[in-house]
């Protein structure tokens, strides 16, 4: 019926009888062009993202090792994962612990570099590109250069601090205390792709607010408090949640530190990191999965929660006073 | 409507046609004084906002400086904390292409990355032109899938793949690397869609009533009005590939021919006769071509960048 439909349209007579008509509605809709087009990502959602999904979410429940075909457990993973596996736990404390340092970290010094990019009449592209420059070098190598230069044996950073007065600095990757606030530095040193989006937000705020905050006398601070924040909510709230999403994906950077030092203790063991050692070099994929299921379920659970409670902190400008 | 400080000016100049000359004298004296300290202010402020923009550059550009003297150091030096080579040894990077197979990792970066960047482009642009400028029954339905799909762990689906790709015995090579990006790749399908978007439907409905075929129209009329967002996902899916480590190390990593920078760079300590000053010039060398790039097209990207983040 539809093929039909489709096929009709492409005779020219009928497009000539749609043209006339006044509505857009009125031309056939091109059915088969359609289907055409999206088809690269039709069939890729198919055998890249639907079948994995359901195999995966069966694997999760078997015991399978690549050779032989996956046999059955039942709930025997997740039992694994909870009761028995010490790494689970560890790896999804120090996931924890670095997403709840780490992303709000991220979010206030994205906003405060943005915010300082605003300040200048003049020369703020040089500074724009000064700070987005970092986000544009490879994990590895960008990895890979502060494990050295925070090296307290070679690197110069320790020197330096030194030199301003700090007698001990820390070992940074070499100390287990430390290790995640070098990952932690690193990852604000890559700043810049959050920071342009911070940067159109403000740059979106209408002049009007702030001339209207400065007749009422407002302060600096209470500008920036009433006026920027709550304009610049929404672009919070989605740095927030893929923040949230990418925190327990986090594997290169912490993969790559820890091959370079001795991590010993493993405090750069993080969630995916407990994948990947599962399922690529135990070759133990079923369980491997299970943890994927578990990650997905708490990143689900994390959006919808930050979800919920967008509606009493977000503040959508569209549709307000304001547009 | 003029912004407020414009009315404001208008009711101001009303009020001073009603005021004596001495009266208005008076009020010139005491705005210049105010001006004179207003202008005190300003270059306060401005210098204040260069000194925190210079000493923020400052720490942004360290590493960089770091990288780049470290990478001209002796070994000796390299490992003495000091912050600037003597001698120089512009050698290194010379060194560095016979001391470990860097041509070679360059050229399968550059073989994947590229290859990666058609694929992605080619197979997102149509997708993105269907959802943003013909209306059909689903339409909506696809997009959320697709922005779904775009938060969705690569975790849940990597196995299986993993697993299709060995079946399909194609590890270790670079096709695991390449083929997916011909199946398109969510996030450049929202980024060119946003874009499509802001296209005047009027240019279409015109072509249509001259008897131009969809396929015509998204070719010739579109695509040359969305270039800006074309080249920003070919950017981002270049910049994707070539700074990836995890498909390489998933893929890749059994065969050494077959390795990228970063698998080869990650590798270095491992490898014989490699000194630690190189692995800086090595590193170096690897952030070069992107540096390069990003200051070629820093319009690009930055849109590109804020028309996703923001506009979504």
């Amino acid at each position: 019926m539809q093929l039909t439909k489709a096929m009709a349209s492409l005779s020219p007579r009928k497009r000539g009888e749609g043209a006339l008509a006044p509505a857009r509605k009125k031309l056939k809709v091109p059915y088969i062009f359609i289907f055409l087009c999206m088809s690269p990502w039709l069939f890729g959602i198919l055998f890249f993202t639907a079948y994995p999904m359901i195999t995966s979410f069966y694997q999760s429940f078997t015991k399978f090792n690549l050779i032989d075909s996956p046999e059955w457990v039942g709930l025997d993973n997740f039992h694994r994962m909870f009761f028995e596996d010490s790494d689970f736990w560890l790896a999804l404390k120090n996931t924890v612990w670095i997403s709840a340092i780490s992303i709000p970290l991220r979010i206030t010094f994205a906003m405060f570099t943005a915010w300082v990019l605003t300040k200048p009449k003049r020369g703020s592209s040089i500074y724009r590109t000064i700070f987005f420059l970092p986000s544009m070098v490879p994990t590895v190598a960008a990895s890979m250069v502060f494990t050295y230069i925070f090296n307290p044996a070679y690197g110069p950073i320790n020197r330096g601090l030194e030199a301003i007065g700090i007698d001990e600095p820390p070992f940074w990757f070499m100390d287990p205390k430390w290790s995640k606030w070098g990952l932690i530095l690193l990852g604000l040193w890559g700043i810049g792709d959050t920071m342009i989006i911070y940067l159109a937000g403000l740059l979106d705020v209408p002049k009007s607010l702030y001339e209207a905050a400065s007749l009422e006398g407002a302060s600096p601070w209470q500008s920036f408090r009433y006026v920027t924040l709550p304009m610049m909510t929404p672009v919070i709230f989605f740095s927030f949640v893929t923040g949230v999403i990418g925190s327990f994906q986090y594997f290169t950077q912490a993969y790559v530190a820890s091959g370079q030092v001795n991590d010993y203790s493993h405090a750069m063991y993080f969630y995916a990191t407990h994948i990947y050692y599962t399922a690529f070099r135990a070759y133990e994929m079923g369980y491997a999965s299970a943890l994927a299921w578990v990650l997905l379920v708490i990143t689900l659970i994390c959006t919808l929660i930050i979800l919920k409670t967008q509606k009493r902190w977000v503040h959508y400008p569209n549709g307000s006073l304001f547009k | 409507m003029g912004s407020l400080s414009e009315r404001i000016t208008i009711q101001m100049s009303n009020v001073l046609s009603h005021l004596s000359d001495e009266q208005i004298a008076e009020i010139e004296n005491h705005s210049k004084a105010a001006r004179r300290k207003k202008r005190w202010h300003d270059f306060l402020e401005m210098v204040g906002n260069h000194t925190l923009l210079i000493f923020l550059s400052t720490i942004f550009i360290l590493p960089l400086y770091l990288v780049i003297v470290i990478s001209l150091m002796n070994k000796g030096q390299a490992e003495t904390r000091s912050i600037w080579p003597s001698p120089f040894m512009w050698h290194n990077y010379v060194e560095v292409f016979t001391a470990v197979p860097f041509l070679k990792w360059t050229l399968n970066t550059l073989f994947v990355s590229l290859m990666g960047t058609i694929g992605t482009v080619v197979s997102s642009v149509p997708p993105a032109y269907v959802l943003s400028r013909l209306q059909w029954k689903g339409r909506n339905t696809t997009f959320v899938i697709i922005l779904g799909t775009m938060m969705l762990p690569g975790q849940v689906t990597m196995i299986p793949v993993y697993i299709i790709f060995s079946r399909l015995h194609w590890i270790p090579s670079f096709l695991p690397l390449i083929v997916p990006s011909f199946f398109s790749s969510a996030f450049s399908i929202f980024l060119l869609r946003q874009f499509f978007t802001s296209i005047p439907d009027e240019i279409s409905d015109a072509a249509r009533i001259d008897g131009c075929s969809e396929f015509k129209l998204m070719m010739r009329i579109v695509v040359p009005l969305a270039k800006p967002a074309i080249a920003a996902i070919a950017l981002f899916a270049f910049l994707g590939s070539w700074n990836d480590f995890f498909g390489p190390l998933l893929y890749i990593v059994e065969n050494e021919n077959l390795w990228t920078l970063g698998i080869g760079l990650n590798a270095f300590q491992g490898l014989h006769h490699v000194q630690t000053n190189m692995m800086m010039t090595a590193s170096a060398l690897f952030m070069a071509p992107v540096i390069v790039i990003f200051f070629f097209s820093q319009k690009v990207f930055i849109e590109g960048v804020t028309l996703t983040g923001v506009k979504g």
